[in-house]
């Protein structure tokens, strides 16, 4: 079947360990892992990278990456990747964190590391909902979605309304780079692979804060089959949280 | 030199660069300091946001493998527990210095020692420990944040210093002494897999036995502590009586209290846990039970009295005298205390 | 002809690979499980595989190499 002159078309980065991601089907965390990883290959940083990983489901980063690791307390990697940072400044420093652990019990954290300017990149994983604790409601669920602790959909009032946080985020001062983009179709996956690049390039360059926050699907706490899952974040996913650079150095 | 100023400068001259702290009362005297001082050194001074974003820079620096410190009291060290329990989890040196307040809540600004239980039974969740070191003059607030970092390092494990505002106000002579120990071996530290295995810091133990397996490990490392670290200051003469057993600002006191009862011919000793975990049961026992009556003395509601109790296992008869809420004693109030035992012939008149 | 290679161990079936290829080369191979228990993704090499390398872009557990 192969010719002399095959060529790879395709293949994982160099980073990227042979352990299978315990994800479940459809969940695009896996993907996340390979746009760092590439960026990782892309900027040169397996030896100087260091990953600070928040409590949920990308815990496990370690497992899949191999650069140097530090598990936080939930919600607090940007104080550890600050502290991190601050005593390893030629270290490339970079938080994996949920909407549970950045835009809910994290929130204090990322707002103040982004207003420090702290040299950091965070990767925040914005699926909807709380993955590893069973399908909890998170602060970036949807008004009316159904969620083990919202099981007659969520309310706005009492229950809050989703939580922008590239929006959030870029409107600090402190902010070198927020963007919000999607893992949903090809064409997303693209703008994202670009927009991870970009929040790397930020700390390379020394610019400060950088977030990007990547919309995923979690089919199996949004009870949907992937396919489901993918039409959802096109459609209500998308009008809840407008993709867009909101802050750019 | 005020305690606070020479706890500071201690742990400079030890070699520590990076502080990380939020500001309450009656601390702030460490952070003042530190925030001139240590970018004076080329050190990094944060003013965090709350005491959970200190204690976890605290976390991120000491995954560097760097010296890094915070202080705080009550409040915010209750806050901190979270972190501290990461910390040893994740067998990561670090010091938190505790200058205390008094009561429950909010309580009050003036000294007590009602954090000791806090602070010696790890005080976070989980089966760990601190090492916990308590001062009682301003030289030691020097050299024991030296020491409390040399501990850290050595068994990579949060230490903490416990004192109050009587320390950290008053100002007395203090040598300085810089150690500028070596660096201890961080061969754990995380710089980036340069020509290495990536590394990898972690609490997260999920397979099976792995869990029972790390809480042994550092389960060791306290055995150890107990076995070669403890620090005390026992001064019981032959035919002592009664051994007051008191630590911290708390010890100074009863000092003056002793020194009293013996100018008036009562035969009374003295120990003073100066490591309160590793906590000097050997010496304590051997104090009490040769005197036969013990005095302990606390400004709390009786918390080291516990340990105090269980080195002694019955062997000695253990009063217990305490002043909580911020409530000074004076020496004489210690010694009619004193008194009150001895001339009874060691009545359990004011056991607990 | 260009070809996909899958890893049939990473592969968890979700089928987006399947979904994004113009040529309908990939397919769940339903009567074949992976040791996780997986009916896996399937590369048709009787097809014609023109390497565009979008089902390896899609796969969220990077289970995929192309060659052309």
């Amino acid at each position: 079947m192969s010719t002399v002159a095959e060529k790879i078309i395709f293949s994982a980065p160099s980073c990227l360990l042979q352990n299978t991601f315990h994800f479940c089907p459809g969940c695009h965390h896996g993907l996340v892992h390979r746009l760092a990883g590439e960026a990782i290959d892309e900027f040169k940083l397996a030896d100087k990278a260091i990953g600070v990983i928040g409590v949920g489901c990308g815990v496990f980063l370690y497992d899949y990456l191999a650069v140097d690791c530090c598990e936080a307390p939930h919600g607090r990697a940007p104080a550890v990747a600050s502290g991190l940072k601050r005593a390893n400044p030629e270290s490339f420093v970079f938080t994996y964190q949920g909407d549970g652990d950045l835009a809910a019990i994290g929130t204090s954290e990322i707002i103040h590391t982004a207003n420090r300017q702290e040299n950091i990149t965070v990767i925040f994983v914005n699926n909807s909902v709380y993955g590893m604790t069973g399908g909890q409601m998170a602060p970036t669920t949807l008004p009316g979605q159904k969620t083990t602790t919202t099981p007659l959909g969520r309310k706005p009032a009492g229950d809050g309304y989703p939580m922008r946080m590239a929006e959030l985020i870029g409107s600090l001062q402190g902010t070198a780079y927020s963007a919000r983009v999607s893992c949903h179709d090809l064409k997303h996956i693209r703008s994202a692979r670009k927009a991870m690049k970009r929040a790397f390039q930020a700390q390379v360059e020394n610019r400060g804060f950088a977030m990007i926050e990547l919309l995923s699907a979690c089919p199996t706490n949004w009870r949907m089959t992937p396919q489901q899952s993918l039409a959802r974040m096109a459609g209500e996913m998308l009008t809840a949280f407008p993709l867009g650079v909101y802050k750019d150095f | 030199m005020k305690g606070s100023v020479a706890l500071a400068q201690g742990a400079i001259d030890a070699g520590c660069r990076f502080y990380f702290g939020y500001p309450i009362t009656p601390q702030n005297d460490i952070p003042e300091y530190l925030s001139a001082a240590l970018p004076a050194v080329g050190g990094t001074f944060i003013q965090a946001e709350s005491e959970l974003a200190s204690i976890n820079m605290v976390l991120g620096a000491a995954a560097a493998g760097k010296m890094a410190m915070t202080s705080s009291s009550g409040p915010g060290i209750s806050l901190m527990q979270e972190g501290l329990s990461y910390l040893a989890g994740s067998e990561l040196p670090a010091l938190v210095v505790n200058i205390t307040r008094s009561g429950p809540g909010l309580g009050g600004i003036s000294p007590t020692q009602g954090d000791y239980l806090q602070a010696t039974r790890g005080g976070g969740h989980g089966d760990y420990r601190l090492i916990v070191l308590g001062p009682n003059s301003v030289q030691e607030m020097y050299d024991l944040a030296g020491e409390a970092f040399r501990l850290a390092f050595k068994y990579r494990n949060p230490a903490m210093i416990l004192g109050d505002a009587i320390l950290g106000q008053m100002k007395e002579p203090v040598v300085l002494k810089p150690t500028q120990a070596p660096p201890a071996e961080t061969a754990w530290a995380l710089s980036g897999a340069m020509n290495r295995q990536p590394r990898l810091v972690k609490s997260l133990y999920l397979k099976d036995g792995e869990m029972t397996v790390h809480n042994w490990k550092l389960d060791e490392k306290y055995r150890q502590l107990k076995e070669t670290e403890v620090l005390v200051e026992t001064d019981c003469p032959p035919g002592c009586k009664l051994a007051v057993v008191a630590f911290g600002s708390c010890s100074r006191i009863v000092r003056s209290a002793v020194d009293q009862a013996r100018r008036i011919g009562l035969p009374v000793g003295l120990v003073r846990p100066i490591s309160l975990y590793p906590f000097p049961e050997q010496a304590v026992r051997e104090a009490a039970v040769n005197a036969g009556n013990t005095l302990v003395i606390e400004m709390n509601t009786g918390q080291m009295v516990d340990d105090v109790r269980l080195a002694c296992n019955g062997e000695s008869h253990v009063f217990f005298k305490g002043y909580p809420g911020g409530h000074i004693p004076t020496p004489e109030d210690i010694l009619a205390e004193i008194e009150n035992i001895l001339n009874r012939g060691g009545l359990k008149a004011c056991q607990l | 002809m260009a070809r996909v290679t899958i890893n049939e161990e990473r592969c968890k079936g979700c089928g987006y690979c399947i979904d994004v290829c113009a040529k309908e080369n990939l397919y769940i191979d339903q009567g074949r499980q992976n040791r996780s228990g997986y009916n896996v993704a399937t590369f048709n090499p009787d097809q014609d595989c023109n390497g565009c390398a979008l089902c390896a872009e899609t796969c969220p557990d990077v289970a995929l190499e192309v060659y052309r």
